[in-house]
């Protein structure tokens, strides 16, 4: 007996005769015997529910709660506390895709409201109904430009996009035949020189650059779009989506796509997941655009209804000439994302993104002034920034951790790259940088062995 | 029983060839049409864009499928049916009288290779 | 769920200067964004109140059905239930907020979740090791086929450019090879609806060298087992190529058959099926992927942490609370619970294959279909009587496809309900076929108009309030 199972002895007899079997094991006749697996799997007994939380309770105690410095794509924004209460909700949460239209309104109505905000938030006319995560989007943008270019085979990705991002893109261009080229940068920014240049060369379907970039720089892109336009290349921004609350949109830059993640929409970091990917583009590309897309319509009753529309384009229509492979999207990460932006607002997004810069630039001229850290570019940036530290960062962040501090993310011996978001309090800056007071000697105790 | 038109070439990816001189109009036969249900974009070429016997120079969507189509001949694309940008049905309506590329022939031999309105009737009845 | 329409969209309930969250003062001093870096106009995104906006999304919720609601006999979905433990431990906050990136001695715990799971997988399959990184099993397919392919590539044997596929398969597979630069070949099936031996003989005589891989579900997409699959697997091997299992239909396995017994290389699992992780109304899942020993060198980089691990952790805790004993009763379960529906409706709706399945088995339409009711028509009717419809047009093997998949929790009481409503509308179908072909007419909105949606792409609210129609 176990609580997900309702058979009883009785059902099964009965069960069985309907079913014109003797027992459960003659169902498997036509599995030959030299495959049938009879023994027990090696896993651990049972465990009741109480047995779970206490196994999961011991492992979550071997992890470390730290105070959050670390960016590099994933940030610790606040979570309003509405949200996971409407997620919880059963109907949400162990629904299927909406292929039923009659009975998924709810799922159909707040896909269009995301696809509406992720569109308004990028400047952009059209979006989809979400992709896995911003590095996959942006391997996407990759196959749409080069699909819509007409077999163009290169494709351009700047030196600033985060490595991580560039890694996922390579991996999905080496098979599908993509020559993925990078764009040298020049003090921290894409070189709009050697753009240029690769442009001249011919043969690019599409370039890809990152706003704010991997070092958290605001890049100016200024001729950006007209450079590829040109070349007839498609122009692909990738950003982190809640800082368009105040920042110049890919839209206003002249882009075609813009894609990311939406994780920074007070979705919780979740050692990795799950996030929810954006891709946005304008009107004329919406039918090269892989993943769902929901479009109002009408029903037999005269109502307003939406539904899963251009259906014709996935996967399970268009089988091998599909636009993308996706099947899924990340539905319950866009509700998240799409009940962030409805609490939030017009004007909450704003507020939380003036407080990560203002929190960011606060940091950064307190780590300034100890004299120990430089910027490493005189670059404008957003709420991350890249210092330099006159010794190397292990010790600094052996010593922050030990006081609950992730510091930041260690991008080279001596480099860090530092992020500050809304959640982070003036208190907790304050005290990382007093922390420096004592790191001396925290060096010299440990020197010593 | 879908409608077959005398003295029109036909492929096996029921597209139809008709032939005016040097230049031939290409379309999909009443029978594609049929199979796709109601049309509700077509993915149309340029003119200027060649096109090769057997490769594809677009496509048209419906809500349950997506088709290429598939050039049964080669040659230059001299016009394209542009009506159908705004209008797609119009293929569900008359897919003979509504064409979707002319092109001029480069190897007429190419129709040789075609089935006729005979042979393709006894194709669709397969 | 209410069968009246929630339709407001959260703009329309904006006003402007209402506010609905809360945020810290700025104590940070004068630090402004400056201009020429902002963005022109704000986002057009609304302003409401928290209650407001707790108030429509808890009334839009009203109008979907989950899992919970009622039973949900999707083929080729598993829609299992979900239990609630898996959400607990999910959102511990020891686990979420963890950053990806710290330092790997600040993990311990995540890790071990990560590494556990992986082993678990590996011992209900036969297979070596298993990544986590995939986020979805398309996801997963594609990580599995990129293994093959640079399997091949390290062999130095490039010609390898082909994937056969049974002509039963879902469209992801041939999708997933062409996002990958391989190609498709079809393999026919029997009229039994496995695959037919002598075809997969012929084409490999033909395309041997050029074979990379084979692609198969195991039961098929028709909830067949396919028996000759030791013939099927040595054939492929002999050519020189790999053995791909799709994991959509592990379930009815869980206690009878592994994977890698049945002799595949490369596989990969739907945690969001199999075990027991929500749909969440169309994702977040996860689609693990897993290999023979020598091949783990080959897991490309197609995600840059650990995958959905938020979803791992659900798997992993279901996985605990049934223990080695009960995984080994979900095959049966769900197999008993398969043919107990269809032997007790095989009398009203075709059954195109007459055997003993495995988890799901597919119906072509009712058995007289004189008054011109379609599966569809059935499938929307099944809404009116509180059920979520099946699989329906898939595979495309048949014209009226209903795929049925019950899944092991469904009690004899339910399925006896689902039965009693399937004769219902057989028999309505017969009387009063305006009935069934009008339905559904017991939900919120009633049958929509696709072409209008299709033809006249409207998919945000601006678009809408700019359109004219």
């Amino acid at each position: 007996m176990h609580k997900y199972f309702p058979h009883t002895e009785e059902d099964l007899k009965a069960m069985l005769s309907t079913a014109g079997v003797d027992s459960l094991d003659a169902l498997y006749a036509e599995v030959p015997e030299q495959i049938r697996f009879r023994n027990d799997y090696q896993l651990p007994e049972e465990m009741s529910e109480l047995e779970v939380r206490q196994l999961f309770e011991q492992l979550g105690a071997q992890n470390q709660q730290l105070t959050c410095f670390a960016g590099a794509g994933v940030y610790d924004h606040y979570t309003p506390s509405v949200i996971p209460q409407l997620l919880n909700r059963s109907e949400f949460l162990t629904s299927y895709t909406p292929y039923q239209a009659e009975i998924s309104q709810g799922t159909l109505h707040y896909i269009f409201e995301y696809q509406s905000m992720m569109a308004e938030l990028t400047g952009m006319d059209i979006s989809n109904a979400s992709m896995y995560d911003g590095t996959t989007a942006s391997a996407e943008a990759m196959m749409m430009a080069v699909a819509a270019g007409k077999k163009q085979p290169r494709f351009l990705v700047s030196e600033t996009v985060d490595p991580k991002t560039v890694k996922v893109m390579k991996t999905y261009a080496h098979f599908h035949g993509v020559e993925l080229e990078m764009i040298p940068a020049e003090n921290g920014v894409t070189s709009k020189e050697s753009l240029e240049m690769q442009l001249a060369q011919g043969g690019v379907a599409g370039i890809m650059v990152q706003q704010p970039n991997y070092y958290g720089i605001i890049e100016d892109y200024s001729g950006f779009a007209d450079l590829c336009h040109d070349s007839k290349a498609l122009f692909v921004i990738n950003g982190i989506i809640a800082d368009y609350a105040v920042l110049k949109t890919p839209g206003e830059w002249g882009a075609d796509i813009a894609v990311g993640d939406a994780q920074s929409l007070g979705i919780p970091m979740q050692y990795g997941g799950p996030y929810v990917g954006y891709m946005c583009c304008t009107e004329k590309l919406i039918r090269k655009m892989p993943g769902r897309i929901v479009g109002k319509t009408v029903d037999n009753r005269g109502q307003r209804a939406f539904v899963l529309t251009l259906q014709a384009r996935e996967q399970h229509i268009r089988r091998q000439k599909a636009t993308s492979n996706i099947c899924s999207n990340q539905s319950l990460m866009a509700l998240w994302a799409t009940v962030y932006c409805s609490l939030m607002g017009k004007q909450g997004l704003k507020e939380a993104a003036e407080l990560s810069y203002a929190g960011a630039h606060y940091l950064c001229d307190r780590l300034l002034a100890t004299g120990h850290f430089q910027l490493v570019y005189n670059q404008p940036f957003f709420n991350e920034f890249l210092v330099h530290f006159v010794q190397p960062v292990d010790k600094l962040m052996e010593w922050w951790q030990k006081n609950n501090i992730l510091g930041g993310l260690k991008v080279a011996d001596d480099k860090l790259l530092i992020a500050v978001t809304e959640k982070r309090t003036k208190e907790d800056i304050d005290r990382m940088v007093n922390l420096l007071d004592s790191f001396a000697n925290f060096a010299i105790l440990t020197d010593n062995g | 029983m879908a409608k077959v038109i005398e003295g029109l070439y036909y492929s096996e990816s029921h597209e139809y060839v008709k032939v005016e001189g040097d230049f031939a109009y290409i379309g999909i036969t009443d029978y594609a049409q049929h199979a796709l249900g109601n049309v509700v974009y077509v993915d149309l070429p340029e003119v200027d864009d060649e096109v090769e016997a057997g490769e594809e120079f677009g496509a048209v969507e419906s809500v349950k499928a997506a088709s290429d189509i598939i050039a049964p001949v080669s040659g230059t694309i001299v016009e394209v049916n542009d009506a159908l940008d705004d209008q797609p049905e119009l293929l569900n309506e008359d897919a003979y009288e509504n064409w979707i590329i002319k092109v001029k022939l480069s190897d007429k031999t190419e129709l040789d290779a075609l089935m006729d309105a005979k042979a393709y009737a006894a194709f669709c009845e397969k | 769920m209410n069968n009246r329409l929630y339709g407001n969209l959260i703009f329309e309930l904006s006003q402007e200067g209402r506010k609905g969250y809360s945020l810290p003062k700025n104590r940070f001093g004068n630090y402004e964004i400056p201009a020429e870096l902002r963005r022109k106009e704000d986002a057009a995104l609304p302003e409401c109140d928290e209650m407001t906006v707790v108030r429509h999304y808890t009334n839009l919720s009203a109008n979907n059905f989950g899992v919970d609601n009622g039973f949900y006999p999707l083929g080729s979905c598993t829609m299992k239930y979900n239990p609630k433990i898996d959400e607990e431990m999910a959102a511990l906050p020891q686990f979420a907020n963890l950053h990806p990136l710290q330092p790997a001695e600040t993990t311990k715990g995540a890790e071990a979740i990560c590494t556990l799971l992986c082993k678990s997988l590996c011992e209900l399959t036969g297979l070596y090791a298993f990544t986590l990184k995939p986020f979805a099993g398309a996801h997963g397919e594609l990580t599995g086929l990129m293994v093959i392919k640079k399997y091949h590539e390290s062999r130095g044997d490039d010609a390898r450019r082909l994937v056969i596929v049974p002509d039963s398969a879902h469209g992801t597979n041939p999708a997933s090879a062409a996002v990958c630069g391989l190609d498709i070949i079809e393999v026919k099936s029997l009229s039994n609806g496995t695959v037919d031996v002598e075809a997969l003989m012929t084409l490999l005589s033909e395309h041997g060298p050029e074979i990379a891989a084979m692609m198969m579900t195991n039961p098929n997409t028709l909830g067949l087992f396919e028996h000759q699959i030791p013939m099927i697997e040595k054939m492929v091997h002999g050519a020189g190529g790999l053995m791909y299992y799709d994991g959509a239909n592990l379930n009815p396995m869980l206690g009878a058959c592994r994977p890698g017994d049945m002799g595949f290389d490369v596989m990969h699992i739907n945690l969001h099926k199999t075990f027991s992780t929500p749909h969440g109304g169309g994702g977040p899942g996860a689609g693990p992927v897993g290999v023979r020993k020598g091949l783990e060198k080959f897991f490309p980089e197609v995600s840059p942490y650990h995958g959905n691990f938020a979803v791992a952790m659900r798997a992993y805790a279901y996985i605990l609370s049934l223990g080695r004993k009960h995984i080994k009763e979900v095959g049966p379960l769900a197999t008993l619970n398969a043919n107990y529906i269809k032997e007790s409706l095989k009398d009203v709706y075709e059954l195109p294959i007459d055997t003993t399945c495995c988890h799901e088995f597919v119906f072509d339409g009712l058995k007289d279909k004189s008054t011109g009711v379609t599966t569809m028509d059935v499938a929307k009717r099944l809404l009116d009587y509180g059920y979520h419809a099946p699989t329906i047009y898939f595979p495309l093997l048949f014209h009226e496809s209903l795929m049925i998949e019950p899944t092991e929790n469904e009690s004899k009481e339910t399925l006896d309900g689902f039965i009693a409503v399937m004769r219902k509308i057989a028999e309505e179908a017969k009387t009063d076929p305006e009935l069934v072909k009008s339905a559904p007419h017991n939900t919120p909105i009633g049958r929509v108009d696709d072409v209008l949606a299709a033809k006249h792409p409207i998919t945000t609210y601006k678009q809408m309030l700019n359109d004219n129609n």
